[in-house]
């Protein structure tokens, strides 16, 4: 049973809240040590320490359900886990841990004497269908040091036994938030390490909502543009520009399991035909096309990186797939529409005529300001723009550019801080580790440079 | 301020009517949100501007005082909006908005519980992420604020996609008809983790939330509270640092003159005009 939040069909599948076949979706493997995206179909698998576990039981149950690895007749397999009897157990402990911690670790000395269990003893456990967490048991049972450790230190080695022997794999919906963390955390070049706070900000200092025509500029491989879509719920239109004749790849859209009419409003279009005809000599067009191809030849090196790494971000092993069932599968899960055809010449004159009601540019490896002169004039007057970079300067050249051209108001250099917490009680802390740069951001309202009255 | 349809987007079409509301811009920290009227008047240090010659314009036009000061006239956004509304309590600014409406995984259609509703600057970004057909329901214990925030969202035109209720989430919890209605719930509470069981309640599998503390003792306590019902439970602190960009120049240490005046801090010039001598060159600096 599919469950739909909205009577019309607007974003319907969006918010579907169960698994389907052919989905993609995104697991969290032991509390988020390891994350990635899989597509859910009967013969994908995953592999999780040295075990490969078809994905399959993972098909038609809720999003946010827990499954841990288990070994049985068949070999090993992932085994739902019932979500109350595991958070009581958490609470019962943290009872205990208000209480005065007394022990310390004077006396624990590090020479990997203290477990009596070989690799060997657990393989026979393992053999008798002792299931993960029976030999997670086993092993504090037959450790030396164990009642010594503080409970907090106990808590810990209970945790780092059950991840290794058995591990938990949590269902997800790809959501913006959480494609742009999972890319941020182990391909974050991929993405031109855009984090999700900055991420966050693009989308709304672009006041990005339904029915907008929102023109975005992404060389991050479509994280950008699948997060406006998103926003738009199967309305309005997102536009990428591209210069020359090739348009830029936009592969991490496919993870965001859009509805056709989403990926309908998803369209590119070259730079020349945005720019309404001012009917002037055509060397200037010439020029344009130079200039454009200069661009283009800098873009390559970038796109078929892109396009090759987006494989490996989708670990479920393809190669392990029978190729009968991905034959099977494939009319079932293709879809009629595919995100970032060509925009066609009606919607073309409809963005010539309005302009564009907002404008996002992330392009960390290209010179702001030589995006922005071409890009901004295509907006609508009060339209708000932001440009992402990696790096401060370009966009101070480029807000000063903008100023005294006249072509912006309201303009903004902003750097966002995040810091993320690790709250637990007596435990509570930043986390060791932090992200020192998100990235920049420039802001703006665009407006008209002629003075009229 | 939102478009309910797509001829209500913002285009060079779209202009300014009586009844609208406008953000005049004067400075990047001056600004105020009008209401227009046809004999309305807005005084200000550039002058007098009469409503009615701004009807008709579009928006994003720069407007002219008889004494030749002027200002802008901008589409109301959230962003603008939370820069120009009344403070009746303290508020939430973009930095903040913008992170919890991204983790709250908010898309057009969705429904949307958060309480309290104070000032309504969260709430408008919200109704930008439920629209056109989600709903946001807000709830204050303070009868006064509920109202003032009502009136502000008919100002801004989002009365359709915001329902405001009185009602003391952290005593009494949301209403039983929100039971596992909600995608997202928000919390800006000072007593959190009192309303956390409620929250579970009213929230559908895998659906998100979010509390909003300024203190480390109330956030230690709601993420206790979390652990029964909830999963994934993560804890940011988030900022937003601002740049100063300039044009100067830096003067050479070999440059006498110009290291005294820059130790006397000089005061930013337009840009020099290379008619005569030589101009020294002048960098884009940023702070």
């Amino acid at each position: 049973m599919l469950a739909y939040n909205s009577e019309e069909n607007l974003s319907g599948s969006q918010n579907r809240r169960i698994t389907w076949d052919g989905c993609s979706v995104l697991l969290d493997i032991n509390d988020g040590d390891r994350v990635l995206f899989a597509r859910l179909t009967a013969g994908s698998k995953i592999k999780i320490g040295d075990k490969n576990c078809s994905l399959q039981p993972l098909i038609g149950c809720p999003f946010g359900s827990s499954f841990q690895v288990e070994v049985g007749a068949g070999g090993p397999f992932l085994a739902p886990m019932i979500p109350n009897a595991e958070g009581n157990g958490l609470s019962e402990k943290t009872d205990d841990q208000t209480m005065e911690e007394c022990r310390d670790n004077r006396a624990l000395v590090d020479n990997n004497t203290a477990q009596s269990l070989t690799g060997e003893d657990i393989d026979g456990m393992r053999r008798k269908g002792a299931t993960g967490d029976e030999i997670v048991q086993a092993l504090i049972a037959n450790s030396a040091t164990f009642e010594k450790k503080t409970a907090f230190s106990q808590e810990k080695y209970r945790i780092k036994k059950q991840k290794k022997y058995a591990p938990r794999v949590l269902l997800r919906r790809p959501f913006a938030r959480s494609i742009c963390e999972a890319y941020f955390k182990k391909h974050a070049e991929k993405i031109g390490f855009l984090r999700v706070d900055t991420l966050s900000l693009l989308l709304s200092l672009a006041n990005v909502t339904a029915h907008s025509n929102v023109l975005v500029f992404d060389m991050l491989d479509g994280i950008v543009t699948g997060s406006v879509a998103e926003r738009m719920g199967g309305t309005g239109y997102v536009c990428n520009p591209h210069c020359g004749t090739t348009p830029l790849p936009i592969s991490i859209v496919r993870m965001f399991n859009f509805s056709d009419e989403t990926c309908k409003r998803i369209l590119h279009a070259s730079l020349t035909e945005l720019q309404p005809s001012t009917g002037e000599n055509s060397t200037s067009d010439d020029q344009l096309v130079d200039e454009c191809n200069i661009k283009e030849q800098q873009n390559k090196d970038t796109l078929s990186s892109s396009a090759k790494d987006m494989v490996n971000m989708e670990e479920n092993s393809t190669a392990n797939m029978d190729t009968d069932n991905n034959v099977a599968a494939s009319p079932k899960s293709a879809k009629t529409v595919k995100a970032g055809e060509k925009a066609p010449p009606e919607t073309i004159k409809h963005w010539n005529e309005n302009g564009f009601s907002s404008l996002i540019i992330a392009a960390p490896n290209l010179d702001a300001w030589d995006v922005a002169k071409d890009l901004v004039p295509l907006l609508a007057y009060s339209a708000p723009f932001v440009i992402y970079h990696q790096y401060l300067q370009p966009l101070a050249t480029c807000m000063h550019n903008l100023q005294s051209n006249k072509m912006a108001i309201n303009l903004q250099v902003s750097e966002p801080w995040l810091r993320e917490y690790q709250v637990l009680p007596s435990r509570t802390h930043p986390h060791m580790q932090m992200s020192s740069s998100g990235g920049y951001l420039l802001s703006g309202t665009r407006i008209s440079s002629s003075d009229q009255n | 301020m939102l478009p309910t349809d797509s001829t209500k987007t913002l285009s060079f079409k779209r202009c300014i009517m009586e009844g609208g509301l406008v953000i005049v811009y004067e400075r990047h920290d001056v600004m105020k949100a009008v209401k227009l009227s046809e004999k309305g008047v807005l005084q200000n240090r550039f002058g007098m501007f009469k409503h009615s010659d701004w009807i008709g314009k579009p928006f994003g036009s720069k407007i002219f005082s008889s004494r030749g000061g002027f200002i802008y006239l901008l589409a109301p956004t959230p962003e603008l909006w939370t820069l120009v509304l009344s403070h009746r309590t303290q508020i939430l600014y973009i930095a903040d908005i913008s992170f919890v409406v991204m983790y709250l995984e908010i898309v057009p259609g969705c429904v949307v519980l958060e309480s309290g509703t104070g000032s309504g600057s969260l709430s408008t970004s919200l109704a930008r992420a439920v629209a056109p057909n989600g709903q946001v329901y807000t709830f204050d214990f303070h009868e006064q604020r509920a109202a003032s925030a009502r009136e502000d969202f008919e100002r801004t035109g989002l009365s359709s996609l915001v329902t405001v209720g009185v009602r003391d989430i952290q005593g009494d919890g949301f209403p039983d008809e929100f039971s596992a209605r909600a995608d997202s719930v928000f919390l800006d509470l000072p007593q959190p983790w009192l309303a956390i069981p409620s929250a579970a309640k009213v929230l559908q599998q895998d659906g998100v939330l979010c509390s909003f503390s300024p203190c480390i003792e109330q956030v230690q306590r709601s993420c206790e509270m979390l652990t029964s019902s909830f999963t994934d439970i993560r804890t940011f602190e988030i900022l937003l640092q601002t740049y100063e960009v300039r044009e100067g120049h830096l003067p050479s240490w070999q440059d006498g003159d110009g290291i005294l005046a820059s130790l006397k801090g000089c005061k930013k010039r337009p840009h020099p005009t290379n008619e005569r001598g030589n101009s020294r060159p002048q960098t884009v600096l940023a702070r």
